[in-house]
């Protein structure tokens, strides 16, 4: 039974449960840190951070008392796509981004990205990132750059990668000792092992396993934009309904609709 | 764009893609080189040396 | 001074005034060139581009004036193919016209990317399934024919004339032009169309994804349709103001009228596709996707209702009514109206299948995002008019452009 799961394509993906998200930012922190993320001294205009992995901050627009608030971390979602094509993999003009069928990973290869922007049009969750300066650290910082990721240059696109750095060392690392397969816990995510809630799990959605296989299969699971048919392999859960439907658009005539969505803007 | 660059896969999309390509850059150029060795044999031939006001032997646009 | 250098029998301004013209019109281009400078050497920062509007002004300014540049193959398919005979005599003018956008847009296009000196990239590892692919292929090769159309014009200069080797090659690409017409509307049909498949096959954003045939969405379709109909009527709109600047007639009515009329028809058809694409998208495609039209038109500062009104019917149906009618097309005036329109109506199109998919928030919980360009944007959109109107200036004072020029403006 195990055999077969090892040569089965894999498909890496994440249940978030936002009931145990806190909002505390530390997923955001550890991508940054782990990945070698540029940041600026003035931040302020959030349009212009580079954030692979940011949380978003949801309400249901109620008045007091029933006021909620639901934070929402997004990474990429590592889009499958529903015709064989994930949004922003097969708009790429120069094959700089692409969908691994091995791991369900979407890549991005910086030498090869011209900066032309057109993924960033078509990615709805905005999971993908220009980089307008060139990265500049303050000083010293370099040095605690990490070596297992490349920075990236002025001018190109990038975004979360499921840290594939850290795929490829537990890969490299199986090979040397004659296996063939991966545990669990030998590839996690940075932003995962950070989460003090245990909000986050990652694993091998095609891994029976996996607690993902499980976790994504509950009644509350749901995906962001469902209806788009980007197919994205980051599943959320929440008990609650309007959190739910907070993920998708629905018509406000539509049957179960229990949210206005023009108030949830801000 | 070319075969042997790696990411080039033999499937009916580049076939086309490419196809459409190749023709339409194989007229441009084989016309300009037809346009280019034709006007040097002409000149060769002592075609063209006309003075400008009179009207074009060839019956081209030119000056009609 | 320059007496020499101009074709016989016309009139032109003194050569003071004309280098005067140059030296004006020459400051905002090396306005332009400065800003473009800039975005080279500083980078993308120079632009109130984010990550919202990854796609921006220059996006906005490629599809306009590529559309507008559309009279150069629509003219050239009506005039080779179909053998409208009468069209050669504003051919040459549509075919600069068009040499000048499509230049522009490769220009902007290389300001654009944040890697220009990757800018091959996009030829050599093609992704052949990209609309953007399709789009850099056909418009470098359909640029090509448009220097291949405009080369004869410039060895037809009295001086270059004289060499026997110019005039024969200029004599010989004369006689097949037809074949590099075809192929240049050939070129023009895939990249005007995939130019509209660039947000069209876009399904994370329900404001510009439409459904299709096989791979092309509709708005590959309409994209190519609206540059046929509207590119003739910028070559209109160009032909007048430049009457109105050279105070001469230069193209006779008959000709005018004609391409008015032609575009007239496209315009009209265009609108009724136009209208049943909108409808088809406001009721069965974005509903599908969760999305009341309203959605894209409320709740936001810019883009409300009047801007559909605008593209659709005040730009797109309004002058079409007018080129149709004899009436309508003699008369100057409402001629100018309606080829003004009919370009507003093209570029107000691009504007909003760019900016306004930009702006509306997909996500349920994200916002609006607005935009309003960097002076660094602007100059360096600005600068390929200034480019244009020199070329322009140059080849009309130097080149037999319009054939009809000496017959309408007799030298005595
Ligand atoms: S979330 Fe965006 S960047 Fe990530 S795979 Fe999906 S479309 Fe691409
Ligand atoms: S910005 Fe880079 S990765 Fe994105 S579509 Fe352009 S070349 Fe491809």
């Amino acid at each position: 039974m195990k055999k077969e799961h090892e040569h089965k394509a894999k498909k890496y993906g994440m249940v978030i449960d936002l009931d145990k998200c806190t909002g505390c930012g530390a997923c955001m922190v550890a991508c940054m840190a782990e990945n070698n993320v540029p940041f600026r001294a003035d931040e302020t205009d959030k349009l212009l951070s580079i954030t692979w992995m940011r949380v978003y901050k949801l309400t249901n627009a109620m008045p007091f008392p029933k006021t909620e608030i639901c934070y929402l971390p997004r990474p990429c979602m590592h889009c499958e796509g529903s015709h064989g094509h994930s949004p922003c993999v097969s708009v790429c003009p120069a094959t700089a981004t692409d969908y691994s069928e091995a791991t369900g990973i979407v890549s991005q290869i910086y030498t090869r990205c011209f900066g032309c922007r057109y993924c960033m049009a078509a990615c709805p969750y905005h999971a993908r990132y220009f980089n307008w300066w060139d990265p500049v650290w303050p000083e010293g910082m370099e040095k605690y750059l990490s070596p297992n990721v490349s920075p990236r240059m002025r001018g190109i696109v990038e975004k979360c990668s499921f840290c594939f750095h850290r795929y490829q060392l537990a890969m490299e690392k199986a090979h040397y000792e004659g296996r063939h397969g991966l545990e669990e816990d030998e590839y996690q995510t940075s932003c995962t092992q950070a989460c003090p809630a245990g909000a986050i799990t990652f694993g091998d959605l095609n891994n029976p396993h996996h607690a993902v296989y499980k976790l994504k299969k509950s009644e509350n699971a749901f995906r962001l934009l469902e209806r788009l048919g980007t197919n994205p392999k980051v599943y959320y859960t929440s008990s609650r309904k309007w959190v739910r439907q907070a993920g998708d658009n629905y018509l406000r005539d539509e049957k179960d609709n229990v949210i206005d969505k023009s108030k949830f803007r801000n | 764009m070319f075969p042997f660059i790696f990411e080039w896969i033999w499937d009916m999309s580049h076939i086309v893609f490419m196809g459409g390509l190749w023709y339409a850059l194989n007229i441009i150029g084989i016309g300009m080189t037809y346009c280019i060795i034709k006007a040097v044999v002409d000149t060769y031939q002592g075609k063209g040396g006309h003075h400008h006001d009179e009207a074009c032997e060839c019956g081209c646009d030119n000056h009609h | 001074m320059d007496s020499a250098l101009i074709p016989k029998g016309v009139r032109r301004c003194p050569l003071g005034h004309f280098v005067l013209f140059l030296a004006v019109v020459g400051a905002v281009l090396l306005w332009g060139v400065f800003a473009m400078v800039l975005c080279w050497i500083k980078g993308l920062n120079q632009t109130n581009m984010n990550d919202y509007y990854g796609f921006a002004l220059w996006i906005w300014a490629d599809l306009a004036v590529i559309a507008l540049g559309g009279g150069a193959f629509f003219t050239g398919f009506l005039r080779y193919i179909i053998g409208k005979d009468e069209l050669k005599n504003i051919i040459n003018y549509a075919v600069l016209i068009g040499f000048i956008c499509y230049s522009s847009a490769l220009l902007i296009l290389a300001i654009d990317i944040g890697q220009p000196l990757r800018g091959w990239f996009i030829f050599w590892h093609a992704n052949v399934h990209s609309m953007l692919t399709e789009v850099a292929f056909c418009l470098s090769c359909y640029f090509a024919v448009l220097t291949i159309e405009y080369i004869p014009l410039i060895l037809e200069n009295r001086q270059a004339d004289k060499v026997p080797f110019f005039h024969n090659l200029s004599h010989n690409m004369h006689e097949i032009m037809a074949v590099f017409a075809a192929t240049g509307a050939f070129l023009s049909f895939f990249h005007q169309g995939s130019l509209g498949g660039v947000t069209g096959v876009l399904f994370g954003r329900p404001f510009g994804f439409r459904e299709g045939v096989f791979i092309w969405p509709w708005t590959f379709f309409l994209f190519t349709w609206s540059a046929a109909a509207c590119g003739p009527c910028f070559t209109i709109l160009v032909t007048k103001i430049t009457e109105a600047v050279t105070k001469k007639k230069l193209v006779k009515d008959n000709v005018i009228e004609l391409l008015a009329k032609i575009s007239g028809w496209m315009l009209l058809t265009y609108f009724v596709a136009k209208t049943i694409d909108t409808w088809y998208w406001a009721s069965v495609t974005a509903p599908s996707m969760g999305f009341f039209l309203s959605d894209f038109y409320t709740g936001n500062p810019l883009y409300g209702w009047w801007i559909l009104v605008t593209e659709i019917v005040v730009c797109g149906l309004v002058p079409a009514l007018i080129l149709i009618t004899e009436r309508g097309r003699k008369n100057k005036t409402s001629l100018v109206v309606a080829v003004v329109l009919a370009s507003i109506g093209v570029s107000l199109n691009r504007w909003v299948m760019v900016l306004q998919v930009m702006a509306v928030p997909v996500m349920s919980f994200d916002n609006w995002a607005m935009y309003f360009p960097s002076w660094q944007e602007i100059a360096t959109t600005i600068l390929p008019v200034a480019y244009g109107i020199i070329l322009i200036g140059i080849s009309h004072r130097y080149l037999p452009i319009f054939p009809q020029e000496k017959e309408l403006n007799p030298v005595d």
